[in-house]
């Protein structure tokens, strides 16, 4: 699938460029801006990164894999990160999980038949002082439990 | 007790606010010391990093070449990823200009003329709020070009935001660096240090948010009057996380040298369920945790945590109840790092998936006689075989914890080996994994 970044995307990209004395910095957001256009990191995104900054498309691709926030392969419209490090799994953190998982019949880093959800295990999101904690797209929800966890979901569709 | 950090102040996050509390006279003052004085200021107070290493602020500026023409870098880390940590959030949200206003000065002393500020990325948030907070202060001409009126003086930092894709090692500072620089976010071996070859090889200084943020306060009110807050010998204020099994969790303001107690039982309001105290790591997830019985008397700040057997860290405190099973706490803190080991190291890319691997056949019922030690050895042969700290993170907590609560963990170890015999030769082709699959219930 072709992927070609949109004006205004470039101008951002090249924005970016600009608070660093090289180019090459400006592959995260770069991967980001892409992300967020096309969905997720594809080798067609990768490529049009590279080739926006002048870097080999093996250097985005590195970058790309060592992050963990780029999603490599399509993710749902909702992508929900629940967090089950010490301090969440000390408050319920895997009830959570597990409930989540249950309920909508996939795990980590899959994604339901219809796209609505993904789902990731992550580690501690700095949100320790709410623990437990779940993060759906950009917006963290603290202080959970099981069924306001499932309710929430209830509502995205 | 006087905030210093997160002072009782609504809407201290409006820069008109924030300036009408005295915000931005500090660096009015700094912009007309010398540089020299300022470093020597703050090393006078007594200011350590708050990051981890509690280092001291103004003698690793003082690091940073006098005499070159080498362009300089300030990276303020706010990566705040370990496990535990959750204080620079607050300072985002809650105070940012002094944050900004202390990275201002810093860049000042150490004569940076690019600041970025590193964020995680998973603080969507948090960035939002931090980029308006540094898009008002250009506005307003205290940063770029425009500040050399505003201040009247012909220095000028430009102060960018760096944002994080979710690697918790890019909280180490050379790899944070390297992150900066666009690529994988691997630490890079010292010597040389940041001050000689940092960004693109230029001297470099990493501080964290929360030491910026205190600067302002020493610039104002004098070093000797900041030293002389909390523990003689790592003054000033912390933020203290308490999460876990407690009543109130969240962050604390107290000076140094508060008693972990105190902090436990009257800030974050005592243990759930009022049940006794298994065991408190004291500073976020790699440092060696404290029995429940260990700590009376024992002082929140470096040289006293020390003593006690751990370290300040970030400042992060986890509460267990007596209830917790230790074994699956460790088995998730390893679990941790070998997902975020970098890879570059062999010890601690193999070892910590090799403990993980031992503590999963533990939690499974086939815990063998042998297997504390055998952890204990893996671990001893991470620490201090790795590049960077990530390696004494993950072996300090399995290390400590088997030592401090050996009588836990013997209760999952079996006299006699009780693994089946392979059924099939060894061979390199992927065969399925002898360990069964482990649900927490």
């Amino acid at each position: 699938m072709a992927f070609e970044f949109t004006q205004e995307n470039v101008a951002r990209i090249e924005a970016e460029t600009k608070k660093y004395p090289s180019k090459k910095s400006a592959v995260m957001k770069a991967l980001y801006i892409g992300q967020e256009q096309n969905g997720w990191v594809s080798n067609e995104v990768i490529k049009a990164v590279a080739d926006r900054l002048e870097i080999t498309p093996e250097e985005a691709l590195g970058v790309a894999t060592f992050y963990t926030m780029y999603h490599k392969k399509p993710a749902g419209k909702y992508h929900l990160q629940v967090c089950t490090n010490v301090s969440c799994m000390l408050r319920g953190g895997y009830e959570i999980y597990d409930a989540i998982r249950e309920k909508l019949g996939i795990t980590n880093g899959e994604v339901t038949d219809d796209g609505v959800f993904s789902l990731e295990e992550v580690e501690c999101m700095g949100a320790c002082g709410g623990a437990p904690m779940m993060a759906v797209n950009e917006d963290f929800f603290e202080n959970l439990t099981k069924e306001e966890a499932l309710r929430i979901l209830e509502t995205k569709k | 007790m006087e905030k210093l950090i997160l002072p009782d102040i609504p809407d201290l996050d409006k820069l008109d606010v924030y300036k009408k509390h005295g915000g931005f006279e500090a660096a009015k003052k700094a912009l007309r010391m010398s540089p020299d004085d300022i470093i020597e200021e703050v090393k006078k107070s007594g200011l350590r990093g708050r990051g981890g290493a509690a280092f001291s602020a103004g003698l690793k500026w003082s690091f940073m070449p006098k005499t070159t023409d080498r362009p300089k870098y300030l990276c303020i880390n706010g990566d705040e990823s370990e496990p535990g940590s959750f204080k620079d959030r607050q300072i985002f949200e809650f105070n940012p200009f002094q944050m900004i206003e202390g990275a201002l000065i810093a860049s000042y002393a150490i004569g940076a003329r690019t600041c970025y500020i590193y964020i995680r990325g998973e603080y969507y948030k948090w960035i939002k709020l931090v980029q308006k907070a540094l898009d008002a202060a250009y506005e307003d001409g205290l940063l770029g070009e425009k500040m050399k009126k505003t201040f009247g003086t012909d220095f000028a930092v430009e102060m960018y935001l760096h944002v994080g894709a979710g690697a918790y090692i890019c909280g180490e500072e050379s790899s944070l660096m390297s992150s900066i620089e666009g690529k994988r976010g691997y630490p890079r071996v010292k010597p040389p240090f940041p001050a000689q070859a940092g960004l693109w090889g230029d001297p470099t200084t990493i501080n964290n948010v929360e030491t910026v943020a205190n600067v302002p306060h020493i610039i104002n009110r004098g070093a000797e009057w900041y030293s002389k807050i909390g523990a003689e010998k790592h003054p000033g204020t912390i933020l203290f996380g308490v999460s876990g099994h407690v009543k109130k969790p969240g962050v604390y303001e107290l000076p140094s040298g508060t008693l972990l107690t105190e902090i436990i039982h009257e800030h974050a309001g005592g243990v759930l369920g009022d049940k006794k105290i298994k065991a408190v790591i004291p500073g976020g997830s790699s440092m060696p945790p404290l029995r429940g019985d260990q700590l009376e008397g024992v002082r929140m700040d470096a040289d006293s945590l020390k003593e006690a057997g751990s370290g300040i860290g970030t400042g992060g405190i986890m509460v267990m109840d007596e209830d917790t099973d230790l074994l699956k706490v460790l088995w998730r803190i390893t679990h941790f790092y070998h997902h975020e080991s970098c890879g570059q190291c062999t010890p601690c890319r193999e070892g910590c998936g090799w403990m993980e691997k031992i503590f999963l056949r533990m939690l499974d019922g086939r815990g063998v006689k042998g297997d504390l030690d055998l952890l204990v050895s893996v671990a001893n042969n991470i620490e201090g075989n790795t590049i960077c700290a990530l390696g004494e993170a993950a072996a300090w907590p399995v290390k400590f914890m088997i030592a401090r609560f050996r009588d836990e963990f013997e209760k999952y170890v079996g006299e006699e080996i009780k693994l089946e015999p392979a059924d099939k030769v060894h061979s390199m082709r992927k065969t399925e994994t002898p360990i069964a699959p482990f649900a927490l219930k």
